[in-house]
């Protein structure tokens, strides 16, 4: 049990990065929607890189600036050439695919350097707890840092509310003084990284090693995960547990039902998605307009100012 | 803005020598001579008979989800689902070629009103996530496209397995009867390509010369207006949906009968979201489909030759459709604000 | 203190909204600044908060000239100001929008803003629920937050953009009297309304906006007369030639409550019969807007019930009253009435309810030029909506109004029109009464009011205040009216 669970979370932590880096980009108003593309070419990029240089840790950087560099082109497009944002970011997911696939080929099924396992002094020791959270390497982590330290910036600092403002109302965060479109590059491009360390997550941790696909269709699930996450970070991280959950089991199921266990793996997938309807729901609405306290648990409401553009007169 | 021929043509010439020159740069990159590379992409595509036809292969599902898009898009949709759709539609086919008796005629015959009933249906469903459940279509769209591929999987391997082996390779291939008769020894599919061109002109005149298709042009680009001139706006957003998954249904109906000749797990290519590309390099015109999605299954099939003749990998093609798309959508946004820029700059300047 | 504005100008495309507007405000005093809709008022504020950007024009504090590009510029020189629609974060917390944007160290220090927000409020009378979300306070409660927040960041001049609209009689008095002890303790306010009640009751000095331009200042007290002219320019009360004889009822409107967002009207009562022109006057979101939407079926009524032609269509879908004969016009042309990116021939041909599958492009383009000539489109069949002129568009929605329409509902026929279109456009609804139509308009020009309509019903703050006969009414009269007041 403890060990499935350590592993669970050791597996989901890619995502954990995928899912709050995505959540503090579409907090700020921008939408990327080239997760599927940036995850997979930082994936292969922190591999290549890694193998090249044989440090994990210019690996993971490498990575990092991947995905810093296609958001800054997201922001770019959205900011400047006032383009549609979901035509751009879908654009680049496809040519970042493309591209992992072009750049990576010659470091298909190499073996190169992994992120060290190291167990957390004292924490490590706790009974159960320790064995699950602790016993890992500093890319899990990482993934807790980024989660908790996204959740705290955000709720309790006074640029994390104005990132919120931003998002929310651009002319009101103008009229108090906000340099509106300054914190959308900003925001958009720190999203772009951790989505970029989420890759590097991947393919020097989690799936050690670079092949093609290596991440397909993980991308798409951060973005829903986002969404079923309600655009908070501790909420969207236990979006990516419970994915990471439905991973599992479908994983143990495989043996049980042996007719169907290629199907199996994409079921989280399926599952997670209309997990979405749920979010939707007039029901749930209701419900969390009675009971604020169930209200974010169980609805999200986007940014509302998310996908827009705000210039001045 | 002005869109006159030259700076239209501009507007694509520019794109394409840029995307031209980033390919050169990876290959060189990659360490492979650049200009053969491209000879080779040239000849791999249309450089005999049996090429073409291969060429025309993939045209023929692109440009059929590329058109079917160009009804989505129109409406202000992003039917992400299209890949599903396609995938419904060969579903649909398949069960037809297995389970529907009768001569080659009657057989494909049903298989392409199978594939295009199941394509419909199949998008019929985001569409009511999307009118009814508030689920953007985006996010429904992918979600019933693993659905779609799930389901896929599920009966190769489990109630249609081939004898004996349950094996992800593909169904069992189809009985003679089922499989799209060709032309010539290059195997030319001649009845695709006809349905092809005619589903083209079929949008076209659609989106050009009827009310159905400005209404739906007046739905998509103002919602509120439309809806105030009379306009049943929830119906023809689904109607914009079942043309789409009709017409990529068709697609994979045509996948399964003329190429495959049996129902595969990919079956659907990603010829769904290279359409959706080719929609937006085409700027959401009917008449631009044709050629672009030639020019595009010309570039995905000759890049095959790369991986075979100099050990690179065939994304190139995919990498230089990227990378022409983004580059005619970020050009194309540039020369909008600077109009804008001097637009306004003129209104200023007026005494 | 003292701030000056000198020379202001700000066009948006060809409109001048401030064409050339000097003005300048002395500390201690409440200055008003009264003006129509439209009239540039609001540019000319938020220029003042570096909200927007002045194409010219200096704007001068104690003789020191500031730079304003942005409102963080203004926010530093102690300019605060409170927008008509309070910019709040909705789903915020109160005390996060009172936090947002002000300064001090990394962490949001709730604890010490939570007492600052509460002392900044009980000193002003305000009494907030730090934790509840800005979703759930009243127009009138935000607009307090708003205030407290500028105070409280430092603000030495508060401008207030239309204050009073949507807030209650309770809310609006304890405003004033915050606002005159703010300019007591010497402090710059300017208060923009289009209301003379109001800057009659509450101000010390005025300057009268007409078009872009300042048409006039004055100490209060001033006689309203004065005001009036000047905001309206001189009011002739002339009358169309007699209508026909009035035939059937067309419209009947029977208790109606209706309610969009804050707003709830009182039980509304109208009729109108064939061949009649009833003009809705008032201030903005008084419920002539509301009225209009329920009378096209687009605002389904809380309760009451609306017969059109005698048949009772309440709650009845928007194509219900398209098919029985009425036809709405609303004010945002390019908003909900045409669709940018369409050509005019595709708004004929869309507006043509013909059943035909096929286009006849011909057909069309004849039928889209016959449109153009009769109504003088300044276009051509290829041009796409967006780029005609507001007088070209206003045409070409007149042109798409079925012919056989009987109840014809408009917002603003004319705003923003020049002259030659605005007759035009009364022309051509003058003709579609003699062919038995019922015209229902709502307007924020007097004199459109008074020379076209039979009748003019009054509204103020949601109720129907008084229905009018427009041949035995004056300018003035209606002036006062449209303020709340009924003349002494």
């Amino acid at each position: 049990m403890e060990a499935t669970l350590a592993s669970i979370v050791a597996a989901a932590s890619p995502l954990v990065y995928a899912v709050v880096g995505e959540t503090i980009t579409e907090k700020a108003g921008v939408v990327n929607l080239s997760m599927e593309g940036t995850i997979m070419l930082s994936a292969m990029t922190g591999f290549a890189v890694s193998y090249t240089t044989g440090s994990v840790l210019a690996g993971f950087l490498a990575a990092m600036v991947v995905g810093m560099l296609i958001a800054a082109l997201v922001a770019f497009a959205s900011i400047e050439l006032r383009l549609n944002q979901i035509a751009v970011g879908f654009v680049l997911a496809l040519l970042a695919v493309e591209l992992s696939s072009f750049l990576g080929d010659p470091y298909v099924g190499q073996q190169g350097p992994s992120v060290r396992a190291i167990d957390v002094p004292l924490l490590s020791d706790i009974p159960f707890l320790g064995r699950i959270l602790f016993q890992h390497n500093l890319s899990v982590y990482g993934s807790y840092v980024a989660t908790i330290g996204a959740y705290v910036f955000m709720f309790h600092t006074r640029r994390g509310l104005e990132m919120q403002g931003v998002g929310e109302r651009a002319d009101a965060s103008f009229a108090r003084g906000i340099d509106v479109n300054r914190l959308r590059y900003l925001y958009t491009i720190v999203g772009g990284g951790l989505a970029g360390v989420a890759g590097a997550a991947f393919s020097l941790d989690v799936k050690l090693g670079w092949r093609e696909g290596l991440t397909t269709n993980f991308g798409w699930i951060a973005l829903a995960i986002v969404i079923f996450g309600g655009w908070h970070p501790l909420r969207a991280a236990s979006g990516a547990y419970l994915f990471g959950v439905l991973q599992t089991v479908s994983l143990k199921l495989q043996p049980v039902f042996p007719g169907v266990s290629q199907i199996l793996p994409l079921l989280p997938f399926v599952l997670m998605i209309f997990a979405l309807v749920l979010v939707y729901l007039r029901l749930f609405r209701e419900l969390g307009d009675r009971h604020p306290m169930l209200r974010h648990l169980l609805i999200a409401d986007p940014p509302s100012g998310l996908g827009t553009t705000f210039h001045r007169e | 803005m002005n869109h006159t021929w030259p700076s239209r043509l501009l507007g694509v010439a520019v794109p394409l020598v840029l995307a031209l020159v980033v390919s050169v740069v990876l290959l060189q990159l990659a360490g492979a001579p650049p200009f053969e590379a491209l000879r080779l992409l040239g000849d791999g595509s249309v450089g005999s008979l049996a090429k073409i036809s291969d060429t025309l292969s993939a045209w023929v599902p692109l440009t059929l989800a590329a058109a079917g898009l160009v009804v989505t898009f129109a409406a202000g949709l992003w039917n992400i689902g299209v890949e599903g759709q396609i995938v419904a539609g060969a579903i649909a086919a398949t069960w037809v070629a297995r389970e529907m008796p009768g001569s080659a005629p009657v057989v494909i015959t049903l298989m392409l009103v199978a594939g295009v009933v199941g394509g419909l249906l199949w998008a019929l469903l985001a569409g009511v996530l999307k009118t009814r459940g508030g689920v953007n279509e985006i996010f429904g769209g992918l979600g019933l496209d693993f659905v779609a591929s799930g389901l896929a999987i599920y009966l190769i391997i489990g109630p249609w397995k081939r004898e004996g082996i349950a094996s992800t390779s593909g169904t069992d291939l189809f009985r003679p009867e089922a499989w799209m008769p060709t032309v010539g020894d290059a195997q030319i599919p001649v009845i695709p390509v006809v349905l092809t061109v005619l589903a083209v002109v079929l949008v076209y005149v659609l989106m050009r010369g009827t009310r159905f298709g400005l209404r739906l042009k007046a739905v998509g680009k103002n919602r509120r207006s439309a809806h105030l001139l009379g306009i049943p706006t929830e119906r023809y957003t689904l109607a914009a949906f079942m043309v789409c998954g009709a017409l990529a249904g068709l697609a994979g109906a045509i996948l399964v009968s003329s190429v495959f000749h049996k129902l595969v797990p990919a079956v659907s290519g990603g010829y769904g979201f290279l359409g959706i590309l080719v929609v937006l390099l085409a700027g959401y015109r009917a008449a631009w489909i044709a050629p672009i999605a030639l020019f595009f299954a010309a570039v995905a099939v000759g890049s095959t030759q790369l991986s075979l003749r100099l050990d690179l990998d065939s994304s190139l093609g995919g990498v230089l459709q990227g990378v022409l798309v983004l580059l005619v959508i970020l050009l194309g946004g540039w020369r909008a604000v600077r109009s804008r820029r001097s637009t306004e700059h003129a209104a200023q300047e007026e005494p | 203190m003292s701030l000056e504005l000198q020379d202001i100008r700000k066009s948006f495309g060809p409109v001048r909204a401030n064409d050339g507007v000097s003005l300048s405000i002395e500390d201690g005093t409440l200055h008003g600044l009264l003006g129509e809709n439209g009239a540039g008022k609001s540019t000319l504020m938020k220029i003042l908060s570096g909200f927007i950007s002045a194409d010219a024009g200096r704007v001068v504090l104690d003789g020191t000239p500031l730079a304003l590009s942005s409102p963080r510029d203004g926010i530093r020189a102690g300019i605060g100001m409170l927008h008509q629609d309070p910019l709040v974060f909705l789903p915020f917390s109160v005390l996060d929008n009172f936090l947002l944007g002000s300064g001090g160290g990394l962490r949001v220090d709730r604890d010490a803003g939570r007492g600052a927000l509460l002392e900044t409020g009980e000193r002003f009378g305000f009494s907030f629920d730090p934790d509840s979300p800005a979703r759930s306070l009243s127009v009138g409660e935000r607009q307090q937050l708003e205030i407290a927040r500028l105070l409280w960041l430092g603000a030495r001049m508060l401008i207030l953009d239309e204050p009073t609209t949507g807030i209650s009689a309770t809310q609006r008095t304890l405003l004033f009297e915050i606002l005159r002890s703010l300019a007591a303790e010497g402090m710059i306010v300017a208060f923009v309304s289009h209301k003379l009640e109001e800057v009659e009751e509450l101000c010390d000095r005025v300057t009268v906006m007409r078009k872009g331009r300042v048409v006039g200042e004055a100490e209060m007290p001033c006689p309203a007369e004065r005001l009036v002219e000047m905001m309206f320019g001189r009011v002739f009360s002339e009358s169309e030639p007699t209508p026909p004889p009035f035939g059937e009822p067309v419209l009947d409107v029977d208790r109606v409550i209706l309610r969009e967002r804050v707003v709830t009207t009182a039980e509304l009562d109208v009729s109108v019969r064939q061949g009649e022109i009833v003009g809705l006057a008032g201030l903005e979101g008084s419920g002539q807007r509301m009225l209009l939407r329920a009378a096209a079926g687009l605002l389904r009524p809380i309760s009451g019930r609306i017969d059109v032609h005698g048949r009772d269509l309440t709650g009845r879908p928007y194509r219900g009253f398209l098919d029985a004969g009425v036809h709405y016009l609303p004010a945002g042309r390019l908003e909900e009435g045409l669709v940018s990116g369409l050509t005019v021939a595709e708004h004929v041909l869309l507006a043509r309810g013909s059943d035909r599958f096929f286009i006849d492009t011909d057909e069309a383009h004849e039928q889209a030029r016959a449109a153009i000539a009769d109504y003088a489109i300044v276009g051509t069949p290829g041009s796409p909506a967006e780029s005609l002129s507001g007088g070209n568009q206003q045409r070409l929605l007149l042109a798409m109004t079925p012919p056989d329409v009987r109840l014809l509902l408009m917002e603003h026929p004319t705003r923003g029109l020049d002259i030659e279109s605005a007759e035009f456009v009364w022309t051509r609804l003058l003709e579609r009464r003699e062919a038995g139509a019922a015209i229902v308009f709502a307007s924020a020009d007097l004199d459109e009011l008074l020379r076209y309509s039979d009748r003019i019903v009054v509204f103020f703050s949601g109720r129907i205040l008084r229905v009018l006969d427009a041949r035995t009414t004056s300018g003035e009269d209606l002036g006062y009216l449209i303020g709340g007041k009924e003349r002494v």
